[in-house]
């Protein structure tokens, strides 16, 4: 067990666990933060994703111990009322079905839309491909996405 | 209006009074982490009152509505309020929904499956709302001394005009919650719904964006414990012993057990299917370190049956294929006779691998057992079955069982059989403390209760004037004897005969999205594909004229063919006008059509492929639906949609294979699943307006796009495809 003080949607807080436990599992079990999702365990399905800095990451292999200094971001943190636009596209676009991957997808478009703003369907296709949604919304996904992208600084 | 008499479960309607454990109030502080906003903190009465079972009204007119059904991605939690909402004529904006916990004394059918919750609902949740209606109208009637008759109701408004009457739901709330429940209510016409067929957004959707608690693998419990199984890694293996001792220090292990899950005494249900009886237990203080300790745990199996490979489930399946049954499971004609004077004969033999539900939110239950009561919580869709399986295995009465549902992340089928829920249960009456059992994405990908394995082989006779004259099926799958014999073409051909066989297997299968439909449609609808350009006739027209044979002049006793043949039609038609058919196949696109009728709702779809590509894509999809009243289109087409990514997917790259009874998929790095880039580029949804009672929606469109995507292959490669995944025969899409 060691200690770590981690800067959490914009919060220092202290977590003692093994060095060697994942983000996923720090974030969901010490923090209370359930709404980064398990999926997979081996980053295949990205319902884990949370942002490290601006980069969208794997948290479930994401050992706390390389963590460092750098800022996490989950989706609890992603806008303080829940309005960053691509929440709000996700809410026009009634995308969800289940909504478990809903986190991670979310996640994922929001970094991803931070490095290009106006993407094509196929740059959106392509980063968002790492993303599993079992339900199958992949075409509500894309177009919260263009609709995020054409309204607003992201 | 209709009448319609309160019989349905007047204990439905009385007041909540009645509800064991107050389960108008959630008892779960796992939810209140799961903050009001200010705005509906600032929008919440001081007081409620209860007027039914589904529904209590606050004294601001705010109405709460308990939805009775679990929630797996099908959106009921949204669409069965609704229509309790359009019959109490309440302003949609002004309904909190909450998730029912499980109260057989109050609600019907608390279950998921068979895309029959708002088919099964509809009668129920209307009168619920009407009998609300009646009683808030008799407490104006008596607090203004008019007639009922005369009294209006419109958005959370009573009025009575002569008088100039009128106020709010909230005014009258205390006074209704008081008023006899009527025997009989007056339903709306289907012409005056003002909230069934309009698009309501998902009503956990800003929690779904902002992360809140919802799921079952979400719940947080003072004093719970993190539990962990450990099941055989093949099927055919069962457990011996371990060495427990070395991982019971491990850093956070509480403790390493094994479990007799369902000993012989336990009274089993439908729902225990694929239980693994020995486990063994890991409980520790976090999921990272029962991971930690699961890894290192040695665990030693023996063997308790044969170890099956899919070599020997494929020869085996083939092997039924070529017997013939004493009892076919229809008979019409004289099917031998027919194909002796067939012009054309052609056959053809289909197969599907297993496969894995691998629903999103892995396996997981809330348990805290101990000799007094028991109180669950998770994702389950059939908790009613739950419940009893527990009160024999806990030795417990029901009453001393508290069951509440969570949203479920996914279901496909896998959360009807509950064996998790189960093994939380004896995991914490031996603990004697709270624990939550969460199953690793291994453990839920190798469990078992897959979709079978199935092999259909067809048979059809042509006439020289490309007439289809005889048809012969035969059908098997593990564990399952897969077809639905009075489904299409049955009814539309003189000579017709099905055999289905079932073959034993260790492997545990269970129902999967759309079961036996998800295999049979797709091959039926590539080898009517096939049979139809053998005839040299149009996909499309091939059927039609089916479909006209089968409403003329139906073969057999009508009423034993279970589609109705116009019903059919008219989805193929319209698919036909929507897609623009005529003169198909267009340049740089190749397309196939197909219609399958299940879960009593009929589709029809074409699809296109985009052939500009190294491997062919689906560039768009039209469906044709029709499952009757659409109570949310919105809601609706995310179902169509979803179920024609699932089927492409599925059909195109998934499959679970074994070697020696050891699943050979054991996560997504090698069971693939259909992505983003893979998944049509469009899709529209088209929706008969007939007024029909609802019937299922959350299944149907997926079994015919596979027979659509098998189609537009062939017309894009040349290739016809026979065995899935589609992926395993060369040519590739996405």
């Amino acid at each position: 067990m060691a200690k770590f003080s981690l800067k959490v949607n914009g919060k220092t807080q202290e977590v003692d666990v093994d060095p060697s436990t994942p983000m996923l599992w720090v974030l969901r079990d010490h923090l209370k933060l359930v709404g980064t999702k398990f999926g997979c365990g081996i980053a295949q399905c990205g319902a884990c994703t949370v942002h490290l800095g601006d980069n969208a990451v794997r948290s479930c292999q994401l050992p706390v111990s390389a963590i460092g200094e750098k800022s996490v971001t989950t989706i609890e943190g992603l806008s303080e009322n829940g309005d960053h636009p691509v929440q709000k596209a996700w809410l026009e676009e009634d995308v969800y079905q289940c909504g478990y991957c809903q986190a991670g997808q979310i996640m994922n478009a929001s970094a991803f839309l931070k490095r290009n703003p106006n993407p094509t369907d196929t740059e959106i296709e392509d980063a968002m491909n790492g993303n599993i949604c079992r339900c199958g919304t992949y075409t509500r996904i894309k177009k919260a996405i263009k609709n995020a992208a054409s309204t607003s600084n992201v | 209006m209709t009448l319609i008499k309160t019989t349905y479960n007047r204990r439905s309607f009385l007041k909540s009074s009645t509800l064991a454990g107050g389960g108008m109030i959630l008892g779960f502080n796992w939810l209140a982490s799961c903050k009001p906003t200010p705005e509906q903190v600032k929008n919440m009465p001081k007081e409620w009152f209860d007027i039914n079972g589904f529904l209590k009204i606050g004294d601001n007119g705010m109405v709460t509505i308990m939805s009775p059904n679990p929630e797996i991605g099908q959106n009921v939690k949204t669409s069965m309020p609704m229509i309790i909402a359009d019959e109490l004529g309440v302003d949609w904006k002004d309904v909190i929904v909450e998730q029912a916990p499980l109260n057989t004394d109050i609600f019907q059918r608390q279950l998921a499956g068979g895309s029959q919750s708002i088919r099964a609902g509809w009668s129920g949740l209307r009168m619920a709302g009407a009998t609300a209606r009646h009683m808030l109208v008799a407490a104006a009637a008596d607090a203004w001394q008019v007639d009922t008759s005369e009294i209006t109701v419109d958005n959370g408004v009573i009025s009575h005009g002569a008088s100039n009457n009128s106020a709010g739901f909230g005014d009258m709330a205390s006074k209704a919650a008081t008023m006899p429940v009527p025997e009989e209510v007056q339903l709306k016409e289907t012409s005056d719904f003002s909230i069934i067929g309009t698009d309501k957004r998902n009503v956990d959707g800003p929690n779904l964006v902002t992360g809140k608690p919802l799921f079952g693998i979400d719940i947080q419990e003072e004093g719970m414990m993190i539990a962990m199984i450990v099941h055989p890694p093949a099927f055919g293996l069962t457990y011996k012993s371990m060495d427990a001792d070395a991982i019971k220090s491990m850093p956070g292990i509480k403790d390493v057990f094994p479990i007799d899950v369902y000993p012989d005494s336990v009274e089993k249900q439908w729902s225990d299917g694929g239980a693994i009886n020995k486990l063994v237990a890991i409980v520790g203080e976090s999921t990272w370190q029962c991971m930690q300790a699961k890894k290192a745990l040695k665990v030693e199996w023996e063997t308790s049956s044969s170890l099956e490979s899919t070599e020997g489930h494929d020869e085996a399946l083939t092997k039924l294929l070529n017997t013939s049954s004493k009892e076919p499971a229809r008979k019409d004609g004289d099917v031998a006779g027919a194909f002796k004077k067939a012009a054309q004969i052609i056959e053809r033999t289909y197969s599907a691998p297993f496969l894995a539900h691998n629903t999103m939110e892995p396996m997981n239950f809330y348990a805290d057992v101990n000799g007094e009561r028991a109180l669950l919580n998770g994702p389950i869709q059939t908790p009613e079955f739950l419940e009893k399986t527990l009160a024999s295995r806990l030795e417990l009465p029901v009453d001393k069982i508290d069951i509440k549902m969570t949203r479920m992340g996914g279901g496909f089928g896998r959360r009807l059989y509950g064996t998790f829920g189960v093994e939380a249960a004896v995991i914490s009456q031996k603990m004697q403390t709270p624990i939550k059992l969460v199953y690793t994405r291994e453990d839920d990908m190798t469990q078992g209760t897959y979709r079978p394995t199935y092999k259909v082989k067809y048979k059809a006779g042509l006439d020289s004037e490309g007439n289809l004259i005889a048809w012969h099926v035969k059908g098997a799958g593990s564990n399952d004897d897969l077809l639905f014999e009075n489904r299409f073409p049955a009814g539309a051909v003189d000579n017709y005969l099905a055999e289905k066989f079932s073959l034993e297997s260790v492997v545990t299968t269970g129902a999967w999205r759309a079961p036996r439909s998800n295999f049979v449609a797709g091959a039926e609808q590539a080898f009517i594909d096939e049979v139809a350009e053998a005839a040299g006739k149009d996909p499309i027209e091939f059927r039609l004229e089916l479909f006209d044979r089968a409403i003329k002049d139906p073969v057999g006793e009508p009423e034993k063919n279970d589609y109705d043949p116009e019903r059919y039609a008219g989805v193929l038609k319209l698919v036909r006008e929507k897609s623009g058919w005529e003169g198909s196949q267009k340049n740089g696109t190749s397309r196939g059509v197909s219609a399958y009728y299940c879960h009593n709702s009929y589709v029809a779809q074409v699809l296109d492929l985009n052939n500009d590509s190294k491997s062919p894509k689906v560039n768009k999809v039209w469906c044709a639906v029709d499952c009757g009243i659409v109570i949310n289109p919105m809601a609706a087409k995310n179902q169509i949609e979803g179920g024609i990514i699932d089927g492409i997917g599925h059909a195109s790259y998934s499959e679970m294979t074994f070697k020696d009874g050891q699943p050979q998929h054991k996560n997504f790095d090698t069971y693939r699943l259909i992505r983003h880039k893979e998944a049509p580029k469009k899709i529209e949804s088209y929706f008969v307006d007939n007024g029909i009672d609802p019937t299922g929606l959350g299944e149907p469109s997926l079994p015919p796009i596979i027979g659509a995507l098998a189609n537009a292959l062939y017309q894009s490669t040349g290739q016809r495809h026979y065995n899935q995944p589609f992926i395993t025969e060369k040519s590739v899409i996405g």
